[in-house]
């Protein structure tokens, strides 16, 4: 980008900005599989329009510089879509969309440090590409629950039978929802939010 | 019809569920900006999250400043949060990191850092995201 005319880069509307009071954010990551839902999720609840943000990654970015210079060295751009929901006028809310598939899981360091908790987006005509997503997620202690996003042509299972087919505990909440609705996508985060409260009151953090 | 199974996972063992990212306390009130170190080598990050707020200090950037830290500047006259600076920008985050971490330094913006979920979440926090979220 040629940033000498930088006087015309677009930031964001005059309704858009934070009030000079805002102190602090927090964060929601949504994860799942190619095509489940993600952005849409996150473009019906944000109040500002999606954004995009990048990060370019070569194998020497991830740690593995042995191969620096070489031919074989690849690049990768990794997209994340994010909106925001600004929730007092010092507290700014902010929910990411991230794709579940392995080749993106280093991404995640920086993303789900300090995260509130995840929703784990599931597609029931493709279970199993979600099944790593929430291993990850155990493994770093990062709570979340599972939204089963309801597809027209989806095989509908009870979510007894789902919550034992991903092998969930009980205490992890299973929810459907349809996230092109703002409500539901909404009811989604809420189901979130009272879990980690929930959480909090017992003190564990199973 | 029955769907595919998982098996669940546990913490990995002698791995924090929270990496130490030390968060201001609750009730202090005071001063919210993070201490920033920044030493040695150019190219050195600041310790960045992409949800810290950046506001610049001064709406008018300094003639020194360069193209880039100008545009990030005019940018971030109201708070605005890395990642949205990187969507702005259209520049990756780590490059962000790069040019805020000078900013830093130069004491031309100030960074408000994220609330982060400790092993205990405060009951507060989460009671007040509640309410946003009852308003949409």
């Amino acid at each position: 980008m040629d940033f000498n005319g930088s006087d015309t880069i677009p930031g964001p509307r005059a309704e858009d900005q934070l009030p000079h009071t805002a102190q602090s954010a927090v964060k929601i990551v949504i994860v799942g599989g190619f095509g489940v839902g993600k952005t849409t999720m996150v473009g019906s609840v944000s109040e500002i329009k999606p954004l995009t943000t990048e990060e370019t990654m070569t194998q020497a970015g991830i740690g593995v510089d042995d191969n620096y210079g070489s031919a074989s060295k690849t690049a990768t751009t990794v997209a994340m879509d994010f909106g925001r929901i600004r929730i007092t006028d010092e507290l700014v809310l902010y929910l990411f969309g991230t794709p579940g598939q392995e080749r993106f899981w280093f991404l995640w360091n920086g993303l789900f440090e300090g995260a509130l908790g995840a929703v784990v987006l599931v597609d029931t005509r493709r279970l199993e590409v979600s099944f790593d997503v929430m291993g990850r997620l155990e493994e770093r202690g990062v709570p979340f629950v599972v939204a089963v996003n309801s597809f027209p042509d989806a095989p509908r299972y009870p979510l007894a039978d789902l919550r034992t087919a991903l092998d969930l505990s009980e205490m992890v909440p299973i929810v459907e929802c349809d996230v092109r609705r703002r409500a539901s996508s909404r009811d989604v985060l809420m189901t979130l939010m009272r879990f980690l409260h929930s959480l909090a009151m017992t003190g564990s953090l199973a | 019809m029955t769907p595919p199974r998982r098996q669940r996972r546990t913490p990995a063992q002698g791995t924090p569920a929270q990496p130490a990212a030390p968060a201001r306390k609750e009730g202090e009130g005071g001063n919210p900006e993070r201490l920033y170190v920044v030493a040695g080598p150019d190219g050195e990050r600041a310790d960045i999250d992409l949800v810290t707020l950046i506001v610049a200090r001064s709406p008018d950037p300094p003639p020194s400043a360069t193209p880039e830290q100008a545009a990030l500047l005019r940018l971030c006259v109201a708070p605005l949060s890395v990642a949205e600076l990187s969507a702005y920008l259209s520049l990756p985050f780590s490059v962000v990191t790069v040019l805020i971490t000078e900013l830093l330094t130069a004491e031309l913006v100030q960074a408000r850092s994220p609330i982060v979920r400790k092993a205990l979440p405060d009951r507060s926090l989460l009671e007040a995201v509640m309410h946003g979220l009852q308003r949409l």
